[in-house]
């Protein structure tokens, strides 16, 4: 008796999305990096092609975020610049790309002027030459007089700038298109809401084949689960031809890991852990390598060891 | 769902006359009205304005003009099809053979060599089925017929036949009870396709009799109508019944996010 042939026919393919310009299309990035452009789900290369490999970018803020004295020390003193802990991450530490935090601009932090900020991204885009992933702080009005200035200062770049949410779109639509960047789509952790804001985009004029979708990654033991599992449903509703699901999607593994107890917690306060200098990494490096199963498409990743070993294992897949 | 747009039918006035004046406007205009409805497959219907296959074909270049929709070629003689599935740009509907053995023997090789998809009416040599066992066992001929003969499950639309509800009420169960079991043949299954507007033919309440019917059939497994694609609220109604059997994320403007593609 002949075996029947069970593998899955993907009738739809998840958008290429290309983050980055060279000179010779307008920017002054050495390389552009694309993601997506898939026909299955990850590793599964016998019932598809996946043309681009996942990719990692280095975290970076203008402001040192608030981890623990262990993992900052594993980056070293270049946390205190934006400019050289880019530098570092793309140099010493091999990443692909850059996402720049600006969470000093957010008024409970520093309250960083919309100039300040886009002085950061000027200065970062001057440093290094790999695409720039940029963020405001969160704070929806604050973000709202901070995304333009910084998105004008890196026009022409292809930036990737983040984030639209269901309440706070129109901004990031306006300055997207006017300075041509791509949009990060956020949902917390909602697959609906992330279909509907990638609606709202739609309707506001952006084409979703320059979207990224967003949905706020959570760290291991802390609804892991929840995102690994809308990570993947988003990616089946995609490759079953759903448009408004076919964008790549991304994961702060670095910005949501170091907020957790266990990977930021030494074993004076959890017996029996283990070192943090050896367990936070592997928190991170274990969280982006199970993202990648689900189908993310760029980690943003920080500790060095969490980021070599992680990409050893992206070299690994087919 | 896939959605074909059954306006392009020559027992529509407009469109006899349309034929027989080779008024292509006519054609052209209920082509893109469709397309812009989101319609799948666009069928093209001679009815009775003519028994040519050139005339087929013209329609056939008309629709193809104005839009990229894959075409449904509503005819089930040979020699017609042969002739017009070669002026479809994509592989098309060809709609459709019935469970008789002559008909699927003719009309499945035609689907293969061109790779089309095909609709198989679960009627056989003795007439239509008239309860719902019946109705599977011509649907598991036209399922055991199309393997024979090379075509995948996804090409393989079946119909059950849908009687009016006015004056064969009994039928409709029997219906949605073979819808059941007809995504039982294969994984992944084969299509399931209807003539909606039969339901309502003759009654008077034909657009509520439509909805419902056609939200009855996507709970049992149906995912392919012939049916008036600008029917808003049956469309909507179909949008809706998608996301009660989790076929498609839910999204707040599920129904906007649909019109405006």
């Amino acid at each position: 008796m002949e075996i029947p042939d069970v593998k899955e026919k993907w009738t739809g393919k998840i958008n290429e999305v290309t983050i980055g310009a060279t000179k010779d299309e307008g920017g002054t990035r050495g390389k552009a990096v694309t993601i997506g452009g898939q026909t299955t789900l990850s590793y599964l290369t016998f019932e598809g092609e996946i043309p681009h490999k996942p990719v990692i970018a280095g975290f970076v803020s203008d402001t040192p975020p608030d981890w623990p004295d262990v993992i900052k020390k594993a980056i070293g003193d270049e946390i205190n610049s934006p400019v050289e802990w880019a530098q570092k991450n793309v140099e010493e530490f091999g990443v692909d790309l850059i996402s720049l935090k600006l969470i000093g601009a957010d008024p409970t932090v520093k309250d960083a002027s919309p100039d300040e900020c886009a002085k950061v991204v000027e200065d970062v885009l001057k440093a290094v030459d790999v695409p720039l992933v940029i963020w405001g702080c969160g704070d929806d009005e604050k973000d709202n007089h901070v995304l333009p200035e910084c998105s004008q200062a890196a026009k022409g770049e292809n930036c990737l700038i983040g984030s639209a949410k269901e309440s706070n779109y129109m901004t990031i639509v306006a300055i997207c298109k006017a300075d041509k960047h791509k949009i990060i789509s956020e949902a917390p952790v909602d697959i609906n809401i992330g279909k509907q804001v990638n609606i709202l985009l739609q309707d506001a004029g952006f084409d979703l084949k320059d979207v990224v979708m967003y949905q706020t990654t959570a760290a291991l033991g802390y609804g892991f689960d929840y995102v690994y599992t809308i990570l993947e449903r988003a990616r089946i509703a995609g490759l079953k031809g759903d448009q408004l699901m076919a964008a790549p999607q991304l994961c702060d593994v670095a910005g949501e890991t170091y907020r957790v107890k266990e990977a930021v917690a030494d074993e004076d306060i959890l017996p029996g852990w283990g070192s943090l200098e050896k367990r936070g990494p592997m928190w991170e490096a274990v969280c982006a390598a199970t993202y990648l199963q689900a189908g993310a498409d760029l980690l943003i990743m920080a500790h060095p060891v969490a980021i070599e070993n992680v990409k050893r294992v992206i070299e690994e897949m087919k | 769902m896939i959605l074909i747009g059954e306006r392009i039918n020559a027992g529509f006035k407009d469109i006899k006359a349309a034929i027989q004046n080779k008024d292509g406007d006519v054609i052209k205009k209920w082509a893109r009205i469709q397309a812009n409805c989101n319609a799948t497959y666009i069928d093209v219907n001679l009815g009775t304005a003519s028994n040519k296959p050139e005339d087929l074909c013209w329609m056939i270049e008309m629709v193809q003009e104005e839009v990229d929709t894959p075409i449904s070629i509503d005819n089930n003689k040979p020699l017609m099809l042969k002739e017009a599935i070669k002026v479809c740009k994509k592989p098309p509907l060809i709609n459709s053979t019935t469970a008789a053995e002559d008909k699927m023997n003719e009309l499945f090789p035609i689907a293969a060599e061109h790779n089309a998809s095909i609709i198989g009416l679960v009627m056989d040599e003795s007439g239509s089925p008239t309860n719902a066992e019946k109705r599977v066992e011509n649907a598991g001929k036209l399922v055991a017929k199309a393997m024979e003969f090379g075509l995948s499950p996804e090409q393989l639309f079946i119909d059950p036949i849908i009687m009016p509800l006015k004056f064969m009420q009994e039928q409709a169960s029997e219906i949605l009870k073979a819808v059941s079991q007809f995504t039982l043949f294969t994984d992944p299954p084969c299509h399931i396709v209807c003539g909606l507007s039969n339901i309502s033919s003759g009654a008077k309440h034909k657009a509520l009799i439509n909805r419902v019917f056609m939200a009855m059939l996507i709970a049992h497994g149906l995912d392919a109508a012939i049916l008036d694609v600008t029917d808003e609220e049956l469309i909507n109604t179909i949008l809706t019944a998608e996301l009660v059997m989790n076929k498609n994320i839910y999204a707040d403007s599920y129904i906007e996010a649909f019109w405006k593609k």
